[in-house]
């Protein structure tokens, strides 16, 4: 800790690029250090590929025997896949309100990188994550009986779906973290808000079982456009059931893609500004 | 020449109890090359003003100029010719020793291998070759500190500011930091310094302002603030903290201004004009009183005197955790000392 180099200049050290290059790269920097992170620490790779496995299990085996669906397996999986990518994009939250409090945002604020690239590289993150849960949980399907009938550009569309929903939803989670500020308060808020959310919707049992509130309440919820929308896309539908009365599930991938579009175009643009405003307490 | 230069800095925070004047109007100026201490308790506004001046934050009035640049109209600008630690340590716990350094290198768009090349030296004169090739968690405070203190030198930034870099440390870590801040000095790199130790800015800089409610109360060096108030104390310690109110009129009447009372009530201690002559008519005017000394002494004053004459409190040191726990009333005791000392 003694000797130091002369500094070269500054100005030479430095290197200009174009903003667009320097974006991609930012963008890949920030990414990077997420996908690190999730090889490094052991809850994530848990959360990634040991949960999927167990939900998946879990709700085929235990409760598939007793519902009144032929094959169970086939109906559960899209919701399956739509809860735990869901899930999967609170790490955003957690992990901009962990940021900040470690002071890591400002050290990036201080850095002359793109404003948008750490949060580009921490929803990459998700994405990846995601994507590994996705994987496992086909898999996994598979092996109880899951099938995909329609066709590969079917199941690719459902998968690109899903990906795309949680990815979007990634950033809002994003703003929120940076708003709540509270690693600990998000991750007990996502569990209060998202396990509702994700249950009081189609993904485990069909809608019409349901009392008239809640029935209305999973109708309008987002949730259950989206794993509508992957059962048709992986053929995975039920002719006996009622035909849906709601508009949202009369017209699910159009539900679908106002929600991916309103998550994107408010919550993109929000999550930026907010980041460049932010700082450690 | 002036490279930092902040003039009428205010930044006001909304609570739930009313407005905080984090800054309140505060000037600011730092000649290329020289060493500024912001020395002043928590809640100073010292954290607020680094905060302002490295882009982080907007003033709600005033402006701020870096090398002549417009902190809050081109901040990218700015940030490429900077370097900054904050208070924490902020470090990717995940990444190793060498990744943080790397990733700071190539976010300040230094190519991929120059920011490999910078960060192996820096791991070098840190000598951070343990924790370069592990993950950052499980290392301590001080391996950490200097992970962070090289990344804000990744690219030998002209200008450098360091927020409390020393706080959390142990003695040896931190005279160790000292090293490398004045080895850096020597180098031409200005450096804008926080701290909350005396002894901290009487060592490293040129120029010392002190801040208390958000402005600058004091400015100067060491030894000209430390002339501002005057010459030697009579310090004498008592046996019994019974006798430290005969005490206190003794001492308050051989002395200039107030005499003061700390420690555990046993140390009593007066402003004193001629230094030797004075000691010895307390010395005889206690004996008089049948009072018993553990000690008795001159000492000259220190920039705790300086912080305790101009804010009415004791200023924060390492064993003296009672913070704000003083005897003045902010800033109306501030103005009155200033006039007084007119």
């Amino acid at each position: 800790m003694t000797t130091l180099t002369q500094p070269d200049s500054t100005s030479a050290l430095a290197s200009t690029g174009s903003s667009l290059g320097q974006f991609v790269s930012d963008g890949w920097i920030a990414t990077r250090r997420n996908l690190v992170k999730i090889k490094r620490v052991p809850e994530i790779l848990v959360f990634t590929i040991l949960q999927p496995i167990m939900f998946v299990l879990l709700f085929s085996q235990v409760y598939g025997g007793a519902m009144a669906i032929d094959n169970y397996t086939l109906f559960l999986m899209a919701g399956i896949f739509a809860q735990t990518v869901i899930f999967g994009s609170t790490f955003s939250g957690a992990a901009m309100a962990q940021d900040l409090k470690d002071g890591i945002i400002d050290r990036f604020r201080t850095l002359p990188m793109s404003p948008a690239a750490v949060l580009v590289g921490r929803t990459n993150g998700d994405l990846a994550i995601n994507s590994i849960s996705m994987l496992i949980m086909m898999a996994t399907g598979w092996a109880v009986g899951w099938r995909v009938t329609t066709s590969f550009w079917g199941f690719l569309g459902g998968v690109a779906m899903l990906l795309l929903f949680s990815y979007s939803f990634s950033w809002v989670m994003a703003l929120l973290g940076m708003s709540v500020r509270s690693p600990e308060i998000i991750n007990n808020a996502s569990f209060m808000i998202l396990f509702p959310l994700t249950f009081i919707s189609n993904a485990f049992v069909p809608i019409h079982t349901m009392p008239d509130i809640l029935r209305v309440i999973a109708e309008w919820n987002p949730v259950s456009a989206l794993v509508a929308s992957a059962r048709q896309l992986f053929g995975n539908t039920y002719a006996e059931f009622p035909e849906p009365t709601a508009w949202t599930l009369q017209h699910p991938f159009v539900t679908v893609f106002i929600g991916i579009a309103v998550m994107l175009l408010v919550f993109v643009p929000l999550a930026i500004r907010k980041f460049e405003s932010i700082s450690s307490r | 020449m002036t490279i930092i230069e902040a003039r009428g800095l205010t930044k006001i925070y909304k609570t739930k109890t009313g407005a905080v004047h984090a800054l309140d109007g505060l000037d600011l100026s730092v000649p290329r090359g020289t060493v500024k201490s912001l020395l002043g308790p928590n809640g100073a506004g010292k954290t607020t003003a680094v905060k302002v001046l490295t882009t982080l934050i907007k003033p709600d009035r005033g402006t701020a100029h870096i090398d002549g640049i417009d902190v809050a109209a081109a901040p990218k600008e700015v940030r490429r010719i900077i370097g900054v630690a904050g208070q924490y340590a902020a470090v990717d716990e995940n990444l190793t020793g060498f990744e943080n350094l790397e990733m700071v290198g190539r976010l300040y768009h230094l190519g991929a291998k120059t920011a490999r090349r910078r960060a192996q030296e820096l791991i070098d004169q840190f000598e951070l070759t343990e924790a370069g090739n592990r993950p950052v968690k499980g290392f301590s405070g001080g391996m950490r500190r200097r992970i962070d203190l090289a990344g804000a030198l990744v690219i030998n930034p002209k200008i450098l500011f360091l927020d409390e870099p020393t706080t959390g440390l142990d003695p040896r870590s931190r005279l160790a930091l000292w090293g490398v801040i004045k080895n850096l000095v020597a180098e031409g790199t200005t450096l804008l310094l926080t701290t909350q130790y005396l002894e901290e800015a009487d060592q490293l800089s040129d120029d010392i302002a002190v801040i208390d409610g958000g402005r600058v109360i004091a400015e100067g060096t060491a030894d000209e603030l430390k002339a501002q108030i005057g010459g030697h104390r009579v310090v004498v310690t008592l046996v019994d903290e019974a006798d430290a109110g005969t005490a206190v009129g003794i001492l308050a009447r051989h002395g200039e201004g107030e005499a003061q009372v700390s420690g555990d009530g046993r140390v009593v201690e007066v402003p004193v004009t001629d230094g030797p002559r004075a000691l010895q008519y307390v010395l005889a005017d206690l004996g008089e009183a049948k009072i018993q000394l553990h000690d008795a002494g001159m000492r000259r004053p220190t920039l705790d005197d300086v912080f305790l004459k101009l804010t009415g409190r004791k200023a924060e040191s390492d064993d003296d955790d009672d913070g704000g726990a003083g005897t003045g009333t902010g800033s109306q005791r501030v103005k009155t000392e200033l006039e007084n000392a007119k």
